[in-house]
């Protein structure tokens, strides 16, 4: 099976900070990590090519640091990692991203399976994955948390908010996968001094003959207003006394509370 | 002198603090009170290659430096004690084959040793004789293509767990420590028993078993080194033990400050954090120094041996040093913790138990002053 897996870099804080004049996030002194669920998806792909053989590619787009990310894919066991860093795909959105994305599986030729991670921690729009599927005219499935290939097909549980669908799809599909799938592993030290020396593949827009209007600032009709992070929750109150008093005022507070919001 | 780490022993330790923190520290009192083998937490380190970090990779090591061992090894002890008694364990037997081995023993022992498959370890020590090598009576006598061993050792970390031993024996009694030799002994080989597992003051999971030859033939290919070359394998092979331990009692010694430190700015007694009163912060102060320099020793010594220079009285100094700053350490953070230091509610008071094996352990305190004091005579004495 060829597997691709699209990955992106975030930062590693939760509490990232946004520059109020550009409206981006301050990358400035954070460090770098590949997106927790894009692990998963790293994982699943490994998994499918120890049962079914094949090759792991990964892809990412992002600054030139991103091949960061994708020597950490290659420690974990994957075989290839591609970069596409252009300065013209800045400020990309998932429209863009996934329109870049898409001309990059298909420079690739033959796939059998794109996984992506369900969203990322810093955008959180969940939005790539079904961008990539619709650019790629593929069937989509989100949120898997179970995947089985066979006869050319791939069938995928997925998780909703209140119950589990099982779906069966045609190869080649892009799947996106959720954090409960499986426990990505630990690169061991040899494959991460290996990865360390790996050659990066790396592309320019130019490299994937991409029509510039769909791409970077041009190819993003998103245009972020404003930015703020949620307003800090307060210390809250710590109760001490008996388990019993505690419990009293406990149940006092809920239902001043609830008289409170009527 | 640089002990400055390069990109790739960053990446490794990076990597290894990571693992400490995320899957040996939250368990690590599981893994104490459990009282057996730490099996899952050993075959993790197999899984990450940290089993033959200084073993070339020819033979399924790293080929990364003993500098980058002993880091390693300090992430291991600090953030689980017994694992990292484990991981010390079984360089003593990974070193003296990757060291004295014939191709075909490294082949045969150091590859699968390296790769973890196969754990390690290293009998010297027997009723009789433990600071006194020379005094060691299992016997080996030669009978065809066969070693015949008899006698017993004891207290032998790893023992009935490990695959591949080590053993010192004595091929001429007269001849005393001249009359050593070393062998490989495989677990399974027919004479070859486990007795009695020590119960001790602490790390009930670490196996100190006794080792039981009778009549145990040993293929005379598993000789290591030359005959009656034994006294040699087992001073080289506690010199850089001495290295392990030291580094072990350095881990624990930086398990007790970082336990101890926020506990200090958490507990409060007269209103306020006792981090704020000076007899703490002095007892803080001293820990943090006497840490760091028993590490710098510790370092130096492992230095020494990567540059390929003698290293013994360094590793002496660094294990002596080292030890005696655990068991100070840990007992001031027992007395930070007060009361509570002195429950099973916190970890400090297993760590001060924990401390006390490393100033006995391969060489005694007594036994590294001696060591260095031979050197410090020979060089300045004359």
């Amino acid at each position: 099976m060829n597997i691709v897996v699209c990955i992106k870099q975030v930062p590693e804080t939760t509490e990232v900070s946004v520059d109020p004049e550009t409206n981006a996030l301050v990358r400035e002194g954070v460090d770098s990590i590949v997106n927790p669920v894009d692990e998963n998806a790293i994982e699943a792909a490994l998994l499918l090519r120890e049962a079914h053989g094949g090759k792991v590619t990964v892809v990412t787009m992002g600054p030139p640091q991103a091949e960061e990310a994708l020597r950490h894919a290659l420690a974990m066991g994957a075989d290839e990692g591609i970069l596409l860093s252009d300065p013209a795909s800045r400020g990309s959105d998932t429209l863009a991203t996934s329109y870049t994305l898409a001309r990059m599986v298909r420079k690739l030729g033959e796939v059998d399976l794109v996984l992506c991670g369900r969203q990322a921690i810093d955008g959180d729009t969940g939005q790539v994955g079904p961008g990539l599927a619709e650019r790629l005219g593929a069937p989509q499935v989100t949120f898997a948390i179970e995947l089985e290939v066979s006869d050319g097909k791939l069938r995928a549980r997925r998780v909703l908010d209140d119950f589990f669908e099982v779906l069966e799809v045609s190869l080649p599909a892009v799947v996106t996968v959720v954090k409960q799938m499986n426990e990505p592993r630990r690169p061991s030290m040899r494959n991460l001094l290996k990865a360390k020396r790996a050659e990066i593949t790396k592309w320019s827009l130019a490299d994937l003959d991409a029509d510039s209007t769909q791409t970077g600032f041009e190819g993003s009709p998103t245009q972020v207003i404003r930015v703020w992070p949620p307003a800090k929750r307060s210390g809250g109150r710590r109760l001490e006394g008996a388990p019993d008093e505690i419990a009293a005022e406990i149940a006092k507070v809920i239902r001043d509370v609830k008289l409170a919001s009527g | 002198m640089d002990f400055s780490f390069n990109e790739d022993q960053i990446a490794i330790l990076d990597a290894v603090k990571e693992f400490c923190d995320e899957e040996l520290a939250p368990k690590a009192e599981q893994t104490d009170a459990a009282g057996c083998w730490p099996a899952e937490n050993v075959s993790k380190l197999a899984e990450l290659d940290l089993m033959g970090i200084p073993v070339s990779e020819e033979y399924g090591g790293l080929g990364m430096d003993f500098l980058t061992w002993a880091a390693v090894g300090e992430e291991l002890s600090r953030s689980c004690t017994t694992t990292g008694a484990v991981y010390g364990a079984h360089l003593l037997a990974v070193f003296p084959i990757m060291h004295f081995g014939s191709e075909e023993q490294k082949q045969k022992y150091l590859a699968p040793l390296a790769k973890g498959g196969k754990i390690g370890a290293f009998g010297l020590t027997e009723p009789g004789a433990g600071s006194d090598a020379g005094a060691v009576s299992t016997k080996a006598v030669l009978d065809g293509d066969h070693y015949v061993l008899n006698g017993s050792k004891i207290f032998i970390s790893n023992g009935g767990e490990a695959e591949v031993y080590v053993i010192i024996a004595t091929s001429d009694p007269s001849r005393g420590a001249r009359g050593l030799s070393a062998f490989i002994v495989e677990r399974g080989t027919p004479g070859f028993e486990f007795g009695r597992d020590e119960k001790k003051m602490a790390f009930p999971s670490l196996p100190n078993r006794e080792l039981i030859f009778a009549d145990c033939r040993v293929p005379k290919e598993n000789l290591l080194g030359r005959e009656r070359a034994g006294f040699l394998v087992a001073m080289r092979t506690l010199g850089v033990g001495r290295i392990g331990m030291a580094i072990g009692a350095v881990g624990v010694a930086r398990a007790a400050l970082e336990a101890a430190v926020p506990y200090s700015r958490q507990r409060e007694q007269f209103g306020k954090p006792i981090s704020t009163f000076q007899a703490v912060q002095f007892m803080l102060a001293d820990m943090a120094t006497e840490v760091d320099a028993a590490r710098l020793l510790t370092w130096r010594s492992a230095w020494l041996k990567d540059q390929g220079k003698p290293f013994e009285k360094e590793a002496a100094m660094a294990k002596l040093y080292a030890s005696e700053v655990a068991m100070r350490v840990t007992t001031k953070a027992v007395q930070i913790f007060g009361g509570y230091g002195y429950t099973r509610e916190f970890p400090v008071e297993r760590y001060m138990r924990e401390a006390k094996l490393f100033e006995i352990v391969e060489g005694t305190s007594e036994v590294q002053r001696m060591v260095i004091a031979n050197h410090v005579i020979r060089e300045l004495g004359r």
